[in-house]
């Protein structure tokens, strides 16, 4: 059979080994790059002095790390829980439905972080309010709009079996209704993790307190200490892997039970 | 020159490697269907009549034996276009016109615009849609959007038919009178067709001789010809000696080991 | 209900919620704590606690019509334009570099879409690192970007504009939903349509055009969508870490600095920026109703 239409699935142990293939290709065309052929301009640095940098300066790297993770987490929990509330009122009362969805839209395709300086004035510039705001703002979409989208999937015949069961509301969407939003919430969360994460690092351009992973970056790569920058960087990674990854093993624990 | 069969399977069997052990899905099938017949597949889940289809359409490749379409293996009579084939889904693209759908095997192999044009009228007056060429898909009833699905199999002018259930999906009366409709066209067009299908009235009605099936392992257990002449219009669905095909196909199904019935 | 009258209906719902956002606002103003509501405040402390809920005062929370006129007043006193003016001029630069950016991602990121979609081995090896690539904020890289193109074309006779790295930032933040975009939608077809495709002997160049890509329609739009806001944020924020001149992002922190004694300015740029994003959907809203017979098949959401 030609493979033309269809490529031949790919075994279990080159799915997991294809990724770190590619993985170290690129760090060892880095490495060639800047250590081996010395061709890199100054402000690429060699992979190993950003690893030694990581280690060396880690304690300062950590703090920074968690003023922004801190920002995201509770960014991301207000903006969830705003958002499954809101959500609910949709999905019960049209007219509402019809008054958040287009600020919805507006709200996912705006730059929120525009908004930073607005709040920093608002909160005052000491206050990691502004930053935190954002990120339950950037937060904010994507549940909304999966915890809509799963509390309108009960399928008719599902409904249907309740009614004829004499069931209440309240035990409707106990037994019905939430099992069925559940994964879809838990899809929002995954998505909304790594855009809170980015949005409180990327708020901090704007203005704030003078902490953060991404004030630290922006300090040590305009004072040309290049490998220290990129460390810092690192450390945004490492939150925003954290926080993923978190996230996707929740969403596979439960969406084992999805409903047929 | 010699009359060639349409389809030639001699020994032909098809194994499906699963993580739970092989699977059997056909073995030893010895089957000939001559040019311009009409056979039917019939059988229960998992006899491996839709496998064999797909084995001729080559959409998979047989483990064992011999298969030729029109004395080619089945791969040549693939790229040589001599089969048209239909889905139990009208498969039908939603963005093209029924038009558009009707064309698309044309388009594919390079037929010139003016040629296609007058194909795709041709082929829509022989299923009975030319009002609705410029239509969608979404704007038609299951059974018109399978009339479309019909027309396009039978675009490249094809020796051979191949349908996969094709009316399933749709409600008895559609059902009785596409089955005219189809068997006209065989004649007309002096296809032969290979049908698979769940129902009995129907494999009856349209062909003239149906292979019975059975699975575990997917096998011919025994084919009955119909001999119900080259007429099949629907005052033979009243007619005795219909019935009693119908019976006859009816026991060849149900003579396959008694133990199933019960296992069901 | 009829069509057009559902659409009527939709479109003053909306239009209730907007109010109902700026009413909420001016409610803040009228009934809300004066000093706003703190936290944990430490007596005698100033900027102690965590303040919950903004002061009221017209610097901290100008009324609505305070920022819309200002809007028509001049930039800086005398016979500078009005504000509005700039903002626009701004606005549109900043659209431009997010259009070459969104332009850019877009080929890159259906060329990715479509080598992972032909070969699984390139999606299991690539997919995982196009994913994580979002977690890096290569936005923090936008100097290091703009510095090493100055170091690149140093010598050459191509003069390497700043421009040109915010509209690379702004390409690497759009790539990523169109690499997803396209890779769902050449992959969407179902079985059935590809054993067609095969019956007719079609090779993969054929099934691409004619089936693959009019399949992939109705996932490609929200992933223009998705990739046209995303350059958007990426040019303003890349403009203010590289501090490009005349872009919505300088103009951005520049009147935010004035903020103590210009409270409503802040707000003109803001609310451009608000405008870029609702313009970059409007286009793609635009470019998906020309391609309506190709959503035939759509599910909604």
């Amino acid at each position: 059979m030609s493979s033309a239409t269809y490529d031949a699935p790919v075994r279990g142990w080159v799915r997991f080994a294809a990724p770190v293939v590619v993985g170290l290709l690129m760090i060892g065309v880095w490495i060639l790059v800047v250590d081996v052929l010395d061709a890199a301009p100054r402000a690429l640095p060699s992979p190993i002095a950003i690893v030694e940098e990581f280690i060396l300066r880690f304690g300062i790297i950590w703090e920074d790390m968690m003023i922004t993770a801190t920002n995201a987490l509770t960014g991301l929990l207000v903006g969830s829980i705003v958002a499954i509330v809101l959500a609910a009122l949709a999905a019960t009362f049209r007219p509402i439905d019809g008054m958040l969805a287009p600020l919805v839209a507006s709200i996912a395709v705006v730059p929120i972080v525009a908004l930073t300086p607005i709040l920093n004035t608002m909160f005052g510039a000491s206050s990691q309010f502004g930053r935190l705001s954002v990120a339950a703002i950037a937060a904010f979409v994507p549940v909304f709009v999966n915890v809509l989208r799963g509390l309108r999937q009960t399928r008719p015949v599902h409904r249907d079996l309740l009614r004829a069961s004499a069931a209440t509301s309240m035990q409707t969407f106990r037994v019905l209704t939430l099992p069925t939003a559940l994964p879809y919430l838990l899809t929002g969360l995954r998505i909304a993790s790594s855009i809170a994460v980015i949005a409180a690092l990327v708020a901090e351009y704007f203005g704030g307190p003078a902490d953060g992973i991404g004030t630290a970056i922006a300090t040590y790569a305009k004072s040309g200490r290049a490998s220290l920058a990129f460390a810092y960087v690192a450390g945004g990674i490492a939150i925003g892997l954290a926080l993923f990854l978190v996230m996707s093993l929740l969403e596979r624990a439960v969406s084992r039970r999805k409903p047929v | 020159m010699t009359t060639e069969f349409a389809v030639r399977a001699s020994g032909v069997g098809k194994t499906f490697p699963t993580k739970a052990g092989d699977v059997v899905a056909l073995t030893e099938v010895e089957l000939t269907v001559s040019a311009g017949e009409f056979v039917s597949l019939i059988g229960p889940s998992g006899c491996g009549k839709s496998t064999l289809l797909r084995l001729i359409a080559d959409l998979d490749s047989a483990t064992t034996g011999e298969l030729e379409i029109f004395g080619k293996p089945a791969a040549k009579a693939r790229i040589d276009q001599d089969y048209g084939i239909a889905f139990q889904q009208a498969g039908l693209l939603p963005w093209r016109t029924v038009g558009g759908n009707i064309a698309l095997p044309l388009e594919l192999h390079g037929m010139a615009k003016p040629a296609r044009a007058k194909r795709v009228a041709d082929l829509a007056e022989l299923v009975g849609l030319t009002d609705f060429i410029d239509r969608y898909p979404d704007q038609l009833s299951g059974g018109m959007q399978q009339r479309v699905a019909i027309a396009r199999s039978l675009a490249e002018q094809p020796r051979l038919l191949l349908m996969d259930e094709p009316f399933g999906a749709l409600d008895e009366m559609t059902r009785e009178y596409l089955q005219g409709e189809l068997t006209r066209i065989a004649k007309e067009t002096g296809a032969a067709v290979v049908f698979v299908t769940h129902s009995i009235p129907e494999a009856v009605f349209l062909s003239d001789r149906v292979v019975v099936m059975s699975p575990r392992p997917g096998r011919i257990t025994e084919i009955v010809t119909t001999d119900l002449g080259e007429v099949r219009d629907e005052t033979l669905r009243e007619s005795p000696e219909y019935f009693t095909r119908v019976t006859a196909v009816r026991e060849a199904l149900h003579g396959a080991p008694v133990e199933r019935a019960n296992e069901r | 209900m009829t069509l057009r009258a559902g659409k009527v209906r939709a479109v003053s719902w909306g239009v209730l919620g907007v109010v109902a956002l700026l009413g909420s606002w001016e409610l803040y103003k009228f009934l809300g704590p004066a000093a706003g509501f703190v936290v944990g405040a430490t007596e005698g402390e100033t900027g102690s606690g965590v303040m919950l809920l903004p002061r009221t005062n017209d610097r901290a929370m100008p009324h609505i019509w305070d920022m819309i006129a200002r809007l028509g007043e001049s930039t800086s006193g005398g016979t500078t334009p009005p504000l509005i003016v700039p903002v626009i001029t701004a606005g549109l630069t900043t659209l431009g570099i997010a259009a070459v950016g969104w332009i850019i991602g877009i080929v890159v990121g259906s060329i990715l879409g479509a080598v992972m979609q032909r070969w699984r081995l390139a999606e299991a090896g690539l997919l995982p690192w196009i994913v994580v690539s979002q977690t890096i904020p290569l936005i923090a890289f936008a100097p290091i970007v703009n510095t090493i193109g100055m170091q690149a074309s140093r010598g050459s006779a191509f003069d390497w504009p700043q421009a040109l790295s915010v509209a690379i930032i702004a390409s690497y933040l759009s790539f990523f939903p169109i690499a997803i975009g396209v890779l769902r939608g050449l992959e969407s077809p179902d079985r059935m349509h590809l054993d067609l495709m095969r019956t007719y002997a079609a090779g993969y160049w054929q099934t691409l055009f004619r089936l693959r890509i009019p399949a992939a329609i109705p996932h490609l739009l929200p992933a223009l969508r998705l990739a046209a806001a995303s350059a958007v944020v990426g040019a303003v924020v890349a403009e203010v870490s590289i501090g490009m001149q005349g872009g919505i992002g300088r103009m951005l922190i520049q009147l935010a600095g004035q903020g103590s004694s210009d409270p409503a300015a802040p707000w003109g740029p803001t609310l451009g920026s608000v405008a870029l994003g609702l313009v970059a959907a409007g286009t793609v809203a635009l470019i998906g109703l020309t391609l309506k017979n190709y959503r035939r098949g759509e599910q909604t959401a």
